[in-house]
């Protein structure tokens, strides 16, 4: 990037730069003739002296002057609010265009950054240098030149205006200029440090709180949310200290320089005052002179403050652009090259002398060579920290070989481009990152190099900006996703593919219960929800022949299903959206009003009571907060002790003593109920009966208002308060029935390919929103989902570093195997901690302490 | 059948005789119910164990493999536990349990075992006992076999 802001602003502003000096100056003579037509309208036109006769020979009233300069001044004054408008504008564009450029070019370095410097920086400290740190920069940019210029050209009228009446009064009006010319940048270049300290100071701020971030699970586990408090505290205190300092100078320097300028009247008294006495001056001249030096005054600190901020600006480039000028930086042309070839990868791999060293000089490969061919199966081994994992990573050009080289087919890899190397070699590593999006918008992530589609797009307006800032020309809304990197033809194949790909990594299974599990939305098509109903149906027919009937509880509108909790048999029906819970609903006054009418409500209070007797029963003994108490009680053990005063109180007062928030608590704890899951006797066949009863009531004279929030079991109806899994079901699956959810599950299974809608669950397991970073799925599935992502892509080489390490090894096995089917065409490095799972690689290299010390070849 | 039922076939596994009936019904409400169909199998030889099966109702074989087929080495009927070994040491099942007629267990998972252990004394210390007679019995046998 250019060295100083000066040098930024010239290369990427000068026409526009010029633009704004010329409009400035060009406004000059228009607001100094705004200020002049008042005069001759009050001194001529109003006053009557020196009106001319006649103007272009035309005669001139009085009137018809006032008139004519009147319009003169209105015209001058739209004239000139115009320009002040367009000019405002042009410039606010043009602080925002470069602020654009800037920013972009700031994020295009971090793409291009070594990968080791990652490590040595803070997402938290470069993120608010691109956001925040470039703003006032933005601001600056179009006063860059115009104001110095403008209020320059101020000073050297006035100060001509005054030495043409007297020189000695001149110098004596600069007299005082030498020193504060001396003075001021002196001060200021103490201001300048502090300023970058500050800029410093705030950037470790931030670094300090994204640590806060990401070790939120540790600061409150170990309790050092004071220490972490103390530590900010401490930070924002020096802050504060080099802010006040800060102030302290800057005001001082404005004060000082107020000060001299109020000395140099002064001078004008004394050496004007001594010529006037003498003759040698008329008192008018030295008074007119007063008067200009009293101009003087506001150009002088409109460059005083311009020159403050161009000091404060100047320091802030410096500081941001030093962050984003790290050595070794990726030449542009490797990231940007649009050179893709289709030609497949043939020769070998050849490892020179390679030799990989960090920043603090720590050999973590050291002197390796060796040759393979591409398409050879290579496992490299080795403790962890003995440099495979380096090695990978110079393998696939991640990182720069310190010395010697790697050849891919004779072409050295540090000079390939990316866009090449991708087409070879995909890679997966051990920490690989998901991207907020779904699970497909993952897989797909890596086929998305450039959109080829990028010629049609017209140029439009978004487009003509982009390129006038430098930004990508690039569509986000073309089509990204190349079909030929995956080695397909078609959308659907690529679809198959990825599928392919997760069976490959053991994650097919998972996205597809993910599917079932799933909610439809508004906007899935009507036919699929038809296919769901027909797939029930199915089921329940399948159910009864295959003899599974017991292992599901159908709902059913006249029984009452002992699978599922009472909240869900009273209103037979589920929320229909997750914004209100089902007893919410059961709480609503029409509910709580039939359910009273017959004394159900009285008895499913008693049914709380009991079961909150059993609780105390079992639970008190426990300790406090024993993990019992999350999965199996009604009850917490905060509320434990309160239960057992509140039984004790009824044993002697009778239920009827209790408040109707009590009631609440008890109906709460009855409304979970199930009766063959908790096995409490308490739901009993006649409550079951009464509850049945109460629920053809309740859904007889439901109001609309209620009947809108519930979703009520339907046979013929899908219900998408519900999941996929669900809906086919339309039932419960049976406590206590060995094995019923793997059975049932296997049912499904059938009955969904059977109707033809595997792929459509898939889709819906595949949309699932993975979270920032994958954080929404188990860290082996985020794992499995990035080495899905590596292999979708048709490369001629996959290189994998230890990237299942989460995984046990018996599934780490059998992915392995799969994959190596899967690429049993294409080249395959794989790293491993465990020897053991190396076996049958053609090639097995074992590093440690970066030296290849064992290599032994295996062709079958 | 409801916990009521549980604990009286509870109170008879040696393991537990010691606990008193709230304690019973604390397995009971804490462990699963599940019934099995003949041939079902509660666990198999070499797999790895997550539960422990009290038997409530019903029969079950205990077979290990052999080599010309599976070998029956033991049978079983209400109020006996099985599996509790592989929850304990963490071991893979040592033998497969097969349901002999309609079954009916209570599924003590290996989590809520443990939390058993650490929080009863007495249940750990029964659970050493058993561990020590077993070690014992398999000293004898052991020693049986080499005398002859």
């Amino acid at each position: 990037m250019e060295s100083s802001i000066y040098k930024y602003i010239l290369r990427h502003s000068r026409k526009e730069q010029v633009l704004i000096l010329l409009a400035t100056m060009l406004s000059m003579p228009l607001i100094y003739y705004s200020l002049e037509i008042p005069k001759l309208i009050i001194n001529q036109a109003i006053g009557g002296d020196g009106i001319p006769a006649s103007i272009q020979g035309v005669e001139v009233t009085q009137i018809n002057y006032l008139l004519l300069l009147c319009c003169a001044y209105l015209l001058l004054t739209v004239v000139n609010g115009g320009i002040k408008y367009h000019l405002n504008v042009y410039r606010g564009v043009l602080s925002e265009r470069m602020l654009r450029r800037m920013r972009y070019t700031l994020y295009s370095r971090v793409l291009r950054f070594p990968i080791p410097y990652f490590k040595r920086i803070s997402q938290s400290e470069v993120v608010p240098i691109i956001t925040a740190e470039t703003e006032p920069l933005g601001g600056f940019i179009s006063d860059a030149f115009a104001l110095p210029a403008f209020q320059g050209g101020l000073l050297v009228t006035y100060l001509a205006f005054i030495f043409n009446q007297d020189i000695f009064l001149g110098f004596a009006a600069t007299a005082i200029y030498p020193l504060q010319l001396y003075v001021i940048p002196k001060l200021q270049k103490k201001v300048n440090e502090l300023s970058r300290r500050r800029v410093l100071t705030v950037r470790s701020l931030a670094s300090r709180i994204g640590e806060a971030f990401a070790g939120n699970t540790e600061i409150r586990t170990l309790d050092t949310s004071k220490y972490e408090r103390a530590e900010i505290s401490s930070r924002l205190g020096s802050l504060f200290e080099i802010r006040k300092e800060i102030y302290q100078r800057k005001y001082f320097i404005k004060f000082l320089n107020n000060f001299l300028n109020q000395i140099t009247p002064f001078f004008f008294y004394l050496v004007g005052g001594y010529f006037v006495i003498k003759g040698q001056l008329s008192l008018g001249a030295l008074i007119a002179v007063l008067a200009a030096y009293k101009d003087l005054a506001g150009p002088w600190k409109e460059l005083l403050k311009y020159y403050q901020i161009k000091e404060d600006v100047r320091v802030k480039y410096a500081q941001i652009i030093s962050q984003f000028e790290p050595r070794s930086i990726i030449d542009e042309r490797l990231i940007d090259s649009e050179s893709v070839t289709n030609t497949p990868l043939q020769g070998a791999l050849q490892v020179n002398g390679l030799t990989y060293e960090d920043d603090n000089g720590i050999k973590h490969i050291d002197g390796v060579s060796f040759e393979v061919p591409v398409s050879q199966h290579m496992a490299i081994v080795g403790p962890s920290g003995g440099g495979k994992d380096e090695l990978a990573r110079l393998i696939v050009g991640l990182v720069v070989p310190t010395r010697g080289q790697i050849k891919l087919n004779g072409a050295n890899m540090a000079e390939l481009p990316v866009a090449l190397t991708s087409r070879h070699m995909s890679y997966a590593g051990q920490g690989a990152y998901l991207f907020n999006g779904s699970v497909l918008d993952n897989i797909y992530y890596g086929l998305k190099n450039q959109p080829h589609d990028a010629e049609q797009v017209d140029f439009d307006h978004d487009r003509r900006e982009a390129k006038r800032t430098g930004n990508s020309l690039f569509d986000i809304r073309s089509q990204w996703i190349n079909l030929e990197v995956a080695g397909v033809q078609s959308d659907t194949a690529l679809e198959a593919r990825a599928i392919d790909m997760l069976s490959v990594v053991e994650l097919e299974s998972d996205i597809y219960e993910l599917g079932l599990r799933s909610k439809l939305t508004r906007n899935t098509n009507a036919a699929l929800e038809e296919k769901l109903l027909y797939a029930r149906q199915l089921l329940s027919s399948e159910l009864v022949s295959f003899g599974l009937s017991h292992l599901v509880e159908l709902f059913d509108y006249n029984e009452y299903n002992t699978n599922a909790p009472v909240a869900d048999n009273l209103l037979f029906g589920v929320p229909r959206d997750s914004s209100t819970t089902i007893h919410e609903l059961i709480r609503h006054p029409y509910v709580l009003d039939t359910l009273s009418h017959n004394g159900l409500l009285d008895e499913l209070v008693q049914s709380g009571r009991k079961a909150a007797e059993t609780m105390i029963e079992l639970f008190s003994d426990l300790p406090p907060g024993h993990e019992f108490f999350n999965q199996f009680s009604f009850i917490s053990s905060d509320e434990l002790p309160q239960y057992k005063l509140l039984l004790g109180r009824i044993d002697v007062d009778g239920i009827g003593s209790i408040t109707a928030e009590e009631r609440d608590k008890f109906l709460s704890i009855a409304l979970l109920l199930v009766p063959t899951q908790h096995r409490l006797g308490i739901i009993d066949d006649a409550i079951q009966q009464r509850l049945v009863h109460a629920r053809h009531r309740l859904s007889d004279r439901m109001p609309s208002e209620l009947r809108g929030l519930i979703a009520l079991f339907n046979a013929n109806h899908y219900s998408r308060a519900s999941s996929v899994q669900d809906n086919i079901l339309f039932g419960k699956l049976a406590f206590g029935q060995a094995n019923a959810e793997e059975r049932i599950g296997e049912l499904i299974r059938s009955v969904i390919e059977e109707v033809g809608i595997y792929r459509d669950v898939m889709r819906l397991g595949l949309s699932y929103d993975v979270g920032i970073g994958g954080a929404s799925i188990p860290v082996a599935q985020r794992q499995k989902l990035a080495l899905a992502r590596a292999l979708i892509k048709d490369t001629d080489m996959v290189v994998i570093d230890d990237a299942i390490s989460v995984l046990e090894n018996d599934a780490q096995q059998r992915i392995m195997t799969n994959v190596r089917r899967l690429c049993s065409d294409r080249g395959l490095v794989w790293t491993l901690t465990q020897e053991s799972l190396a076996e049958n690689f053609n090639q097995v290299l074992t590093i440690e302490k970066g030296k290849l010390v064992e290599r032994s070849t295996n062709i079958e | 059948m409801s916990m009521i039922e549980d604990v009286k076939v509870l109170r008879n596994v040696p393991l537990f005789s010691s606990l008193d009936d709230s304690k019973l019904k604390l397995l009971s409400f804490t462990g699963k119910w599940v019934k099995y169909q003949p041939g079902d199998n509660l666990c198999v030889e070499g797999e790895k164990g997550e539960d422990a099966f009290v038997i409530l109702e019903g029969e079950v074989d205990v077979t290990v493999g052999g080599k010309h087929g599976p070998i029956l080495v033991n049978n079983h009927g209400a109020g006996v536990m099985v599996g509790e070994i592989a929850i304990v040491c963490d071991v893979p099942r040592t033998a497969t349990v097969t349901a002999k007629n309609d079954l009916v267990v209570l599924k003590i998972t290996k989590e809520v075992f443990m939390q058993l252990i650490r929080g009863y004394p007495e249940v750990a210390i029964a659970v050493i006992r058993e561990l020590a007679l077993r070690v014992n019995d398999g000293v004898r046998i052991a020693l049986r076999n080499e005398t002859i």
